[in-house]
């Protein structure tokens, strides 16, 4: 890991949105090829911290560097940046005009100026592995949660981003949709894609992820390898935190006991 | 009663009067239907503004434009302005002047409706693959905005078009006023000629309104999301 270069690199950030502080003195570096899935608490800045990548906040100190350039300042080419950031909602956010190939070559071809034809091939070529080709001329109104989400990950990917931030993208899914989200995502992340994940999936957290970081109270309190960090959380509040998952487990343990 | 009323329809040039009242009554209505949506999506724009004052003033405009019966606004315009102010306005000006008038309230409310329903999100996923703050209006918010604005603007049409009926109580000489002229003429000879001239001018606004009503149906089914 360490031989491996930085590619995002967050440096003492505070976040506030005026009633107290979001993130406090938060630091963290991606690496390359790196899948970072970030876990904590409802409120705890999680999704914040993501959106200060994308620019979609203002930070108030702090800096975060992409591939060595702060790219918080105000000079700062948002339009520039965010194409080497990819980036999906919890929310379905396809535009509900445009059909799945128009969602999707929306960035290439007005963004980047790609050829028309030449983004529509790769964005077949995307569809058919993940399975939603005969959907390219369907409205976001004719899918499924999940299908929405599967196609909101592929326009975000097709920018070539050099790093994918996934903002709780299975939250608002149906139980049966989920499945199908985290595959294409495990498949990412096999392919040596750069992420930073926020999610409450923890087996699928502990699947995909090179490194965890437990966030709480707008700070990082641990950082650690999945293995270790599920298994001996070295914090109090880490191990609260996952005990509330764990409560099936409980109940069984305590159902032989007696 | 042995000869239809109908008879008077065709008696000289009635029925081609009558569609020149109708084409009175409509040339009033579609210059005030334009004016409306060029000034009503400026108004609406500016009523989704945070300040408070413009909200004050358009809430203000907006309300007494609805509450306002439409025949009072053209009593105030086209009887109002002469007596207190002198201004001599025919009553055609009057008319477009009143429902230009409404109808930007009522559009700018509708403008302002369709703006404030695209959530949130829109902008925001349109600013994650890198689009400029223009070209997240150019290609998501305002299709959207006119997908969701069409439907209803052209419905308001067709309300406007109905309620200028009104305006032959200024005097106007459109399709209702006509009417009236020919019933009065054939009082004696024909004597039930009102049913026969009152449903047509039935049929010919359903002609005109329901082509119009039946689009922003259709529209409003072609665009549901």
């Amino acid at each position: 890991m360490k031989e491996k270069e930085k590619l995002l690199e967050i440096k003492h950030l505070h976040k506030d949105y005026g009633n107290g502080p979001v993130l406090k003195d938060v630091s963290l570096n991606v690496h390359k090829g790196e899948v970072v899935v970030i876990i904590g608490p409802s409120g705890c800045g999680k999704s914040t911290l993501l959106r200060c990548i994308n620019g979609l906040e203002q930070i108030q100190s702090g800096k975060i560097l992409l591939d060595g350039e702060v790219i918080t300042e105000n000079k700062t080419k948002w339009s520039e940046v965010r194409q080497k950031i990819g980036m999906v909602f919890q929310s379905y956010d396809l535009f509900p005009h445009m059909t799945v190939t128009d969602n999707i070559l929306l960035g290439p071809t007005k963004v980047q100026g790609r050829d028309k034809k030449e983004a529509e091939a790769e964005a077949e070529r995307i569809l058919e592995r993940i399975g939603l080709l005969d959907k390219k001329n369907a409205f976001p109104r004719q899918l499924s949660g999940g299908q929405k989400q599967r196609v909101a990950i592929v326009r975000a990917l097709i920018m070539k981003p050099e790093i994918m931030l996934f903002d709780e993208v299975t939250a608002a899914l149906d139980p049966e949709m989920v499945r199908e989200v985290l595959d294409v995502m495990l498949e990412l992340a096999k392919s040596g894609s750069t992420m930073m994940i926020v999610t409450h999936e923890m087996q699928f957290a502990r699947a995909v992820a090179d490194r965890i970081v437990f966030l709480d109270g707008g700070e990082i309190l641990e950082t650690d390898t999945p293995e270790k960090f599920f298994t001996r959380p070295k914090t109090d509040r880490a191990k609260r935190f996952l005990n509330t998952f764990s409560f099936h487990m409980e109940r069984e343990r305590g159902g032989k006991a007696i | 009663m042995q000869d239809l009323g109908i008879r008077v329809l065709f008696m000289g040039n009635n029925f081609i009067r009558l569609l020149k009242g109708l084409g009175v009554a409509l040339k009033i209505s579609l210059t005030a239907v334009i004016l409306s949506v060029v000034l009503g999506i400026l108004l609406g724009m500016v009523m989704t503004l945070k300040n408070p004052v413009t909200k004050c003033i358009t809430k203000i405009y907006l309300e007494s434009m609805r509450i306002m019966p439409q025949l009072v606004l053209l009593f105030l315009v086209y009887f109002g302005l002469t007596k207190s102010f002198g201004i001599n306005l025919s009553g055609e000006i009057s008319a477009v002047i009143v429902f230009t008038l409404w109808g930007t309230a009522e559009m700018g409310d509708l403008v302002r409706g369709a703006l404030i329903s695209i959530p949130g999100h829109q902008y925001e996923s349109g600013a994650a693959i890198g689009l400029t703050k223009l070209q997240i209006y150019r290609y998501i918010i305002i299709p959207q905005t006119l997908q969701r604005l069409t439907p209803l603007a052209i419905n308001l049409t067709t309300r406007m078009i109905k309620t200028t009926s009104l305006i032959v109580l200024i005097g106007v000489v459109e399709v209702l006023k006509v009417a009236q002229q020919i019933i009065e003429a054939n009082r004696y000879t024909v004597p039930d000629s009102a049913l026969w001239i009152y449903g047509t001018i039935f049929f010919l606004y359903f002609i005109v309104c329901w082509p119009i009503s039946t689009m922003a149906g259709w529209l409003e089914k072609k665009w549901k999301n």
